[in-house]
């Protein structure tokens, strides 16, 4: 593509300009940005972007609905709190619990795409039911060996092996 | 293994072959899964991180990878050996640094590393040596699929494979490519590069991936996105549209040096050699960035024939003490076995900062000068 305003150089620097909702594109060469005084930055950091996304998105209105705000999951105690500090989720339930308010974030991370297209496990994936469940049991097992019920543990042990 | 049986060598990946091996370094790319059945690691108990990990490390042991393959266990190594592993790309620094019960399964040849209890339970990894995208893909997709037959990952069909940060669902993969772009920097043309990149919506970074700023003109650049996309149309827009892109936009920075900069190269190349040749205290920066310019000079004889009083004055001490034209070969090992822990581990103790800077500069100075 060519710069827009000499018409020479290849355009390497896309801007786009919305003003009162109107979206506008421009495409010039970086001799034309200098010229017109748009200070290009020497380093992208990109990641800093991307992290700063994370950061940002779950403060906005949309990502913490309402009704969101107060759930927690059953199998991890995870909440929306939680993900905004740490950026990361708590068990694979999660992108069921809170699927609602990730939505605009996966895509915002993925350019607007929100489903899967690509590899599936060829072991055909065993119901969501049973995964849930896995994830319950496990959590059970996790308080039984806190309190120190190692008899329940014991059983709840027995029960994750049957499933697996 | 043994971390002093490879430290003395460089890896596979970086003895300089492969194809376009002059500007792509390496071609990497690394798959996020998750246990079905377990909760992500940030909720995980230190018991049921132990529990993941022994599960994943059995079944990468018992891999058929036609290489031997080893275990490190990353939570119980020294400091020196977790900084060595990660200036082999052979682990993430966040690996290295992290917490709880953590490791690594490497293959010898190092083309394969397995990191379990990352960010994700598993994160495994195939490296080669030049623009090997495809094949990268189709080594990693076999792993997967033999670890698949015994294990079961955390998988949606509507997000696909799950996982810890929602950056990462979906195909799970990041496909990253280490760029060596000399010219571009030397003729100001850079930008040219960083737009390119954040028009096509990918990430760039220095040569040891997240957070760190490029140096010695290496910069890896990574896809960002995972869902939506399947692997291999991530993989051919790299192999078959982006980097070709960048390698001719360097390309060209390298004929206009030639053409009509050569007195600019020549200056850069010659007090890169003279520095090397001549300081006795050397940062690890200015190596990297001054054997980075050596670097582009030889290739820039081999690869274009460029011939230049500079480029023809790339000598280095050769193997019988006589001198020979600097190859990428010695350059390449200087590169990597100058790097801090590399230095340490092959000297057998840990060094201060000043040694580590003597140390270095000395080992340069004997490869590049000669019969002295």
């Amino acid at each position: 593509m060519r710069c827009q305003i000499c018409k020479d150089k290849e355009a390497t620097i896309h801007l786009t300009e919305i003003t009162d909702g109107v979206r506008a594109e421009m495409h010039i060469c970086e001799h034309c940005a200098t010229e017109q005084g748009l200070a290009v930055k020497s380093h992208i950091p990109l990641n800093e972007l991307l992290g700063g996304l994370l950061a940002s998105a779950p403060e906005s209105e949309d990502f913490f609905g309402l009704s969101d705000k107060e759930t927690s999951c059953e199998y991890c105690g995870f909440t929306l709190e939680q993900f905004r500090k740490e950026a990361v989720l708590g068990c694979p339930h999660d992108y069921e619990v809170f699927e609602k308010s990730l939505l605009p974030l996966i895509a915002k991370a993925h350019d607007g795409r929100t489903t899967h297209c690509g590899k599936v496990p060829s072991r055909a994936p065993k119901d969501a039911k049973r995964q849930a469940e896995l994830l319950n049991l496990r959590q059970q097992l996790d308080a039984a060996v806190k309190a120190e019920d190692y008899e329940s543990a014991a059983k709840l042990r027995d029960r994750i092996n049957k499933l697996e | 293994m043994k971390l002093t049986e490879i430290s003395s060598d460089v890896s596979e990946w970086f003895d300089g072959s492969g194809p376009l091996a002059d500007i792509v370094i390496s071609s990497r790319i690394r798959l996020a899964r998750n246990l079905a059945g377990y909760k992500f690691l940030s909720r995980c108990s230190v018991a049921e991180k132990a529990e993941i990990l022994e599960k994943l490390k059995d079944v990468l042991m018992s891999l058929e990878l036609g290489d031997k393959v080893s275990y490190i266990s990353v939570d119980k190594a020294r400091t020196l050996d977790r900084h060595f592993l990660v200036e082999r790309h052979l682990i993430s620094h966040h690996h290295a640094f992290g917490k709880g019960p953590r490791g690594v399964v490497i293959a010898q040849r190092e083309f394969f590393t397995a990191m379990i209890n990352e960010e994700d339970h598993l994160r495994l990894q195939v490296l080669k040596g030049g623009l090997q995208l495809s094949q990268c893909a189709a080594n990693i997709n076999k792993i997967d699929d033999m670890i698949e037959q015994k294990l079961e990952y955390a998988f949606s069909p509507r997000f696909g494979y799950l996982t810890a940060c929602p950056t990462n669902l979906g195909t799970g993969i990041r496909v990253s490519v280490m760029l060596h772009l000399p010219a571009l920097k030397m003729t100001g043309q850079i930008e040219k590069f960083f737009n390119a990149a954040r028009a096509m919506n990918l990430a760039v970074r220095g040569l040891f991936g997240e957070g760190t700023e490029a140096t010695g003109d290496f910069y890896q650049l990574s896809n960002q996105t995972a869902l939506g996309v399947s692997e291999p149309e991530v993989v051919s827009r790299f192999e078959g549209a982006v980097i070709p892109e960048i390698v001719e936009y360097e390309k060209a920075a390298r004929d206009q040096l030639l053409s009509k900069e050569a007195d600019v190269l020549d200056d850069k190349i010659s007090r890169a050699m003279a520095l090397l040749k001549n300081a006795h205290l050397i940062s690890s920066q200015e190596a990297l960035l001054l054997l980075s310019h050596l670097r582009l000079g030889v290739n820039m004889r081999e690869h274009m024939g460029a011939s230049t009083p500079a480029i023809e004055g790339l000598q280095a001490l050769g193997e019988a003490g006589g001198s020979r034209r600097l190859s990428i070969a010695t350059i390449n090992r200087l590169f990597m076995l100058t790097l801090p822990a590399h230095l340490q581990l092959n000297y057998g103790k840990a060094l201060d900062p000043t040694h580590r800077d003597a140390l270095r500069a000395q080992i340069i100075r004997s490869a590049l000068n000669q019969g002295s």
